[in-house]
């Protein structure tokens, strides 16, 4: 029982709509647990029922072995720390009363707030933002003061929605590395994203989602590993334009043909083998691109899937 | 409780840096009705029951400046703050509960009301319109009329779903409330079903024990109107809190 938290048969409808159709999952202590999935597939819903803002009414949600049951208390919201979708500072208060005034939501003392606060403006890189109102930060610089502000009591769980949604490259890799900082000072963090490439930098294991539902769970690499073979290439042709009879083709090469998104991958045990005789099927290689299979490719195979069935 | 506090310093914090854009703006309009209304329409009534005009709306001066602070506040404020700014909804990631922002919000409604309430009585004084040391509970009074006040605009808020519909409040809640409360009149020389229909303004009773403190004239009938105002916030209070649940909690 080293869980945090644990959802059995978690469900959540809106009138008609089925948000999430019965999830369950279990998060460890101390690790990055992330939820992937394409807009819509009930990451948020989840993310709100464990925060407080969507009521648990279908199956069970448990944090730190408690039932929650409608709203999480106050008394498990004082040790988490949220970073929600929206970036919702105040903009009427500069980043640093925004942290002090955060702060006394937990009882934090003005004082110590305010010392505390600095601290995470430091950490975050934004000493010189401190007296400076939000409203005047760029992005990724509101993304960081909002990771500082749900820092600011200390949690023991963070709850990050989409963090980087928006960011540019070089902020999202400086977000990465505050993350796992935190990470590594054992705050356990849950995390959304449709960043397979943040999932794959951040999380220890993680879910698929789709349309309300888990579709595969693991590390990215069992993932990976479970679900495609390890090498794939990408058929930059249109369909239409595909020479014919090219899945037989491609079997008897050694590859296995997906396609996903409207596009041909060949999926393969032994990747440059095949890419160097693939001018033979008919297919240019420099339309093939030959690369390690991925969390990506994994996503595309099990949402894609669902979606034609 | 302690939390609506903790709230509430987030609303002082703000008030602080824009305390004097707006204590002048809403200082220009009560000085502008005492003038126009006092030293221009008071030149024709003579006499209103042993006042003189400029002294008897005065006192309602100070009534209504807080009913449109608190009100202002409950309205436009407090929508930007639960749509726009998602202030809301960040203090409900953090430890506290709807009741708790509504509270907040209350508070900060009440101590805009007492605030604007006190300047007013500073302007009457100075324009020597303040006859009795009875005055001084004015500021503690206010807390009930502001406590109704900033439900009711509270509640109005949390129903609609545009921030145009605030206008339809202002128009048909409060100035009404604000013209037939005998605060320019008074509400006796009203046909008789306005006169019982003035008994549910709270702004009625806030003018009427604001009055009777500012001249001095002191009696237990005004406990009434305290009775009525305490009864009113006891009514209001669960309706805020139900509708900005409806809004904040999916």
């Amino acid at each position: 029982m080293g869980f945090i938290i644990q959802a059995k048969n978690l469900a959540k409808s809106y009138g008609n709509f089925r948000a999430l159709q019965g999830i369950s999952f279990q998060i460890n202590k101390g690790e990055c647990f992330g939820f992937l999935g394409n807009n819509g597939a009930g990451k948020s819903t989840t993310m709100r029922m464990i925060y407080g803002l969507s009521t648990v009414e279908e199956g069970c949600l448990e944090i730190f072995g408690e039932k929650i049951r409608p709203l999480t208390p106050p008394h498990i919201k004082q040790v988490c720390g949220i970073v929600p979708q929206e970036d919702n500072l105040d903009p009427d208060l500069t980043v640093i009363e925004n942290l002090i005034v955060y702060g006394g939501y937990f009882n934090i003392p003005s004082k110590d707030a305010r010392v505390r606060g600095q601290k995470l403006l430091d950490f975050m890189g934004l000493t010189d933002k401190t007296n400076v109102n939000v409203e005047r930060l760029s992005g990724g610089a509101k993304r960081r003061v909002v990771i500082a502000r749900a820092l600011i009591n200390q949690p023991q769980i963070m709850i990050l929605d989409e963090p980087t949604t928006g960011l540019d490259p070089e902020a999202r890799r400086l977000v990465w590395q505050k993350l796992r900082r935190s990470k590594e000072d054992g705050v356990t963090m849950i995390l959304t994203t449709h960043y397979m490439e943040e999932a794959a930098q951040l999380c220890d294991r993680l879910v698929i989602m789709n349309n309300g539902l888990i579709l595969a769970e693991g590390s990215p690499e069992t993932l990976v590993r479970e679900h495609v073979l390890p090498f794939v290439i990408e058929v930059r042709i249109p369909l239409e334009m595909l020479p014919t009879g090219i899945d037989e083709k491609i079997l008897e090469l050694g590859g296995r043909p997906e396609y996903m998104v409207d596009s041909l991958f060949i999926f393969t045990e032994q990747g440059r083998e095949i890419w160097e005789k693939i001018h033979k099927i008919g297919l240019p290689q420099h339309s093939c691109y030959l690369r390690s299979a991925n969390l990506e490719d994994v996503f595309l195979k099990l949402t894609g899937k669902r979606e034609e069935s | 409780m302690k939390m609506a506090f903790n709230i509430l310093r987030r609303h002082l914090i703000v008030f602080r840096h824009t305390f004097w854009s707006n204590m002048v703006f809403n200082m220009i309009e009560p000085f502008l009705y005492l003038s126009a209304m006092g030293f221009g329409l008071g030149a024709y009534v003579q006499d209103m029951g042993g006042m003189t005009y400029i002294q008897f709306i005065a006192p309602g001066m100070v009534s209504s400046a807080s009913m449109w602070a608190a009100t202002f506040e409950c309205t436009y404020a407090s929508f930007i703050r639960l749509h726009f700014q998602k202030t809301f909804h960040a203090m409900l990631a953090g430890p506290a509960t709807v009741s708790d922002v509504i509270a907040g919000e209350v508070l900060f409604g009440i101590v805009k009301n007492i605030v604007f309430g006190i300047i007013i009585l500073v302007v009457i004084g100075i324009m020597g319109q303040v006859q009795s040391a009875w005055s001084l509970l004015i500021p503690v009074f206010l807390i009930l009329p502001g406590t109704v006040f900033s439900l009711m605009a509270l509640a109005y808020t949390g129903i609609i779903t545009h921030i145009d519909y605030l206008n339809y409040y202002i128009t048909l809640v409060t100035t009404p409330m604000y013209l037939f409360a005998g605060v320019f009149f008074p509400v006796s020389s009203m046909p008789k079903w306005l006169q019982v229909l003035a008994w549910l303004n709270p702004l009625y009773h806030s003018v009427e024990v604001c009055r009777s403190l500012v001249v001095g004239q002191v009696s237990v009938d005004l406990w009434q109107h305290v009775a009525c105002l305490a009864i009113f916030s006891v009514i209001l209070a669960p309706l805020p809190v139900y509708f900005f649940k409806k809004r904040l909690i999916s």
